[in-house]
């Protein structure tokens, strides 16, 4: 299709999408009574389903469908794609890594955000500093993965260092290391990749939240002889526990989906493979459609509690 | 072997029963090209001015510009379109795009495992027309039609072909020191001890590629089975006749080993044998420059990899000899790998433009475009004045030698959860995590779909 086409097809699509409101709009005005609002509410509503089902929950039930399926995806295999999940020594390591992720990349970009909203709070440079650490959040996670391709580079101790890591571990006199290579601490330098993005992100909300610490309830509890410390852990965690609990799930469920960080450093090899990275690696790759699917559904299972308990706690958080 | 002539036959049986129908062949017209000599295989489909034909290939800039020129010839002589897409995720994505109804008329497949996947999963491929299956039987050795063979069926004609067989050094720095080039296997790690002895690190290696890290590898090993064991064993071993962690296998890996794992040998500049797993293979040639390593086996499209200005030639720089022999039963089998075209649609355009890219004409006509080499073939009306480079020479020289014993890439012939999966995977834990050789071939067996 060339260029023009294109045009006129994005143009017809929009002219269709005005046509269609304006058709509703139309035909909607003239009811006023009580039915007549719910059709038109319906009216309105209707396209929107529609649109999810076609593009959300036919995929959902059609990937879930196909998990069941064989490599081919013509012949019906019952659970044995989430039996292999399970019982495959390498998918295993795959499994036992991304909880690695899931445990590792909320609780630490969390603290290090948390810390740091504290510790700049008010200070005279703190424009400055967050900038300095939100600056990550703008670069994407390819990007960032590259960069730190770089910081890890390894070459033997006798050779001029391209990466800084070890080029800092030769100028202490240590002997250079593999970062991406030995296992299982290169899953920890990818997990460090990840925590450098979102610590940005971490701080960003949670730094907002204390600024929304009514000053007189600080202040009373500084008349009544709270330190630093204290004050810490009496008044701005309890304050802002709502934020913090946000701020952990959604970066559990972008640490589930990480892909990008894994497929740019080691394209999952010596071990660091984890569930997004495999389902890519099956469905498009190994060409076996039942068990891409199949850990596709188990990504939507396990991402699944931790949003519906986010759902519940914003609003909640809106409610107060 | 047999299996290989198996499906030549029932491809030409086939093909001896019509390929396509005749019905929608021609359009109606008179092709621009009509009456001029360059044009006569292409004015017989009538005037195509206004069609297109789709491409999608992973073969991305700078490459691309000398397909885009190639097929001028074609646009001048039907009046049709090409419009070329080249994409880093072809593979992936061009699965994707079949599945989804949304093909390329034409697409350039360089992995005959990718293939058969499309044919048998999605059925949605087309059957080459008659011309095209009679050029490749023209112009190609039966193994070549083979390759674009599944289930006695003929779809993809080859479009290019690259050969893998080949070390490269310095010939600046063997002339220097009085190294001369190995003629046996025997005299390659002979040769090896001598360079080591010097201080120099006789190999260079990486097996880098991105996502596809650990190719390299397995060429390595392909290689070496080919010439230790012969092209009868590695046919059965690429098609699952004997488990894919034979015996013979294991002999070859653990040779492959006796360079690769030996820390006499590797790897210059870049540090132990692990880290030949982290080195790109682009880069891991780029040290023969400085002196560091003497020899880096790699295919003839390493070409493309020295900096500018470096003098790739039989005297200067950099330039490559053929990998020796290791058993003299066997000849001097080369180990290659190409390209495919296959289509997705049987329009007459794209019938006219596979017929095109088929015959004869068009390799002569790519061999003129790429300027700075890089363009091998195995067609045998391809002149070899035409190619550019001197390493594309040899290759096409040994390519259209009828003597030679040509094996295609094994790893490009397996199903892709082996030859693009735990094959590259298991090859790069060989190296990278020193694992052993029987674990690793253990490793790939079990995973065989």
């Amino acid at each position: 299709m060339s260029t023009g086409e294109k045009f006129v097809q994005m143009f017809i699509a929009i002219g269709l999408f005005f046509g269609v409101v304006a058709v509703i709009l139309l035909l909607t005005q003239r009811l006023r009574s009580r039915t007549g609002e719910l059709i038109q509410s319906a009216a309105f509503v209707l396209p929107a389903v529609l649109l999810i089902c076609v593009g959300l929950l036919y995929p959902a039930i059609d990937t879930i469908y196909q998990s069941f399926r064989n490599a081919a995806g013509n012949e019906f295999v019952g659970l044995d794609n989430y039996q292999t999940i399970f019982t495959d020594s390498a998918l295993i390591k795959v499994l036992v890594n991304t909880a690695a992720w899931v445990v590792i990349v909320p609780l630490a970009s969390t603290a290090i955000g948390l810390i740091y909203a504290v510790l700049i709070d008010r200070a005279k440079f703190e424009k400055f500093a967050k900038a300095l650490i939100f600056l990550p959040m703008a670069i994407s996670l390819v990007g960032a993965s590259i960069i730190w391709k770089f910081v890890y580079d390894y070459r033997q101790t006798s050779d001029a260092q391209i990466g800084i890591a070890n080029a800092v571990l030769k100028f202490f006199g240590f002997d250079t290391y593999r970062f991406l290579q030995e296992q299982p601490w290169n899953t920890v330098f990818l997990i460090v990749i990840m925590i450098w993005v979102q610590a940005g992100f971490a701080m960003t909300i949670l730094s907002a939240s204390i600024k929304a610490i009514p000053d007189d309830i600080v202040e009373a509890a500084r008349l009544d002889g709270a330190g630093g410390l204290q004050l810490f852990r009496q008044i701005t965690v309890p304050s802002i526990r709502p934020s913090l609990i946000v701020v952990i799930t959604t970066i559990s469920i972008t640490t589930l989906k990480a892909f990008d960080i894994v497929r740019t450093t080691t394209g999952g090899n010596f071990d660091t493979s984890v569930l997004a990275y495999q389902f890519y690696v099956e469905s498009f790759r190994s060409f076996n459609q039942g068990l891409g699917a199949a850990l596709a559904v188990l990504i939507f299972v396990l991402v699944m509690p931790i949003v519906i308990y986010n759902v519940r706690q914003m609003r909640k958080l809106e409610a107060r | 072997m047999a299996v290989a002539a198996v499906l030549v036959s029932g491809g030409l049986v086939l093909a001896g029963c019509g390929g396509s129908d005749s019905e929608g062949s021609k359009a109606s017209g008179t092709s621009p090209g009509e009456g001029k000599t360059e044009c006569a295989q292409l004015t017989q489909f009538g005037d195509l001015s206004g069609k297109s034909v789709k491409i999608y290939t992973s073969i991305v800039a700078p490459e691309d510009q000398a397909y885009k020129d190639s097929f001028k010839l074609f646009t001048d002589c039907t009046g049709a379109e090409v419009d070329y897409e080249g994409s880093k995720e072809f593979e992936a994505q061009l699965v994707v795009r079949v599945k989804s109804g949304n093909p390329p008329d034409i697409a350039f497949i360089p992995q005959p495992g990718l293939l058969k996947t499309l044919v048998e999963d999605t059925g949605k491929v087309k059957e080459a027309p008659k011309q095209v299956s009679d050029n490749v039987d023209e112009f190609y050795g039966p193994d070549w039609k083979a390759y674009g063979t599944v289930d006695g069926k003929f779809y993809a004609p080859p479009l290019t072909a690259n050969v893998k067989s080949f070390v490269w050094y310095s010939p600046k720095m063997f002339k220097e020191n009085g190294w001369e080039i190995p003629k046996t296997w025997d005299d390659m790690l002979a040769l090896s001890d001598t360079i080591a002895a010097t201080g120099i690190k006789p190999w260079c290696a990486g097996i880098g590629s991105g996502e596809a890290t650990g190719w390299p590898a397995t060429d390595w090993l392909e290689d070496v089975l080919l010439r230790d064991a012969g092209p009868d064993v590695y046919d059965k071993w690429v098609n699952h006749d004997i488990p894919f962690n034979d015996p013979a296998v294991v002999k070859a890996l653990d040779t492959v080993g006796g360079i690769l794992k030996n820390e006499d040998y590797v790897n210059g500049g870049f540090g132990d044998s692990k880290s030949i797993a982290s080195t790109e293979f682009t880069d891991a040639g780029l040290p023969i420059l400085k002196g560091k390593c003497a020899m880096h086996r790699q295919a003839s499209f390493y070409a493309a990899n020295w900096p500018k200005g470096t003098d790739v030639s039989e005297t200067g720089d950099a330039y490559a000899f053929y990998l020796p022999p290791i058993s003299e039963d066997f000849g001097s089998p080369v180990l290659g790998g190409g390209e495919f075209v296959t289509a997705f649609t049987d329009s007459i355009q794209t019938q006219a433009l596979m017929t095109y890219i088929s015959g004869g004409e068009w390799v002569n006509e790519k061999g003129k475009a790429t300027k700075n080499g890089g363009f091998v073939s195995a067609n045998k009306n391809l002149d070899i004045a035409n190619v550019a480079s001197p390493i594309d020479k040899t290759s096409v020289e040994i390519l259209q030698n009828p003597d030679a014993v040509f094996r295609f890439d094994g790893s490009d012939l397996m199903p892709g959860a082996v030859g693009a999966g735990s094959f590259w995977k298991e090859m790069t834990a060989w190296i990278g995590e020193n694992q052993s050789t029987q674990d690793t071939l253990d490793n790939i067996e079990s995973s065989w779909p």
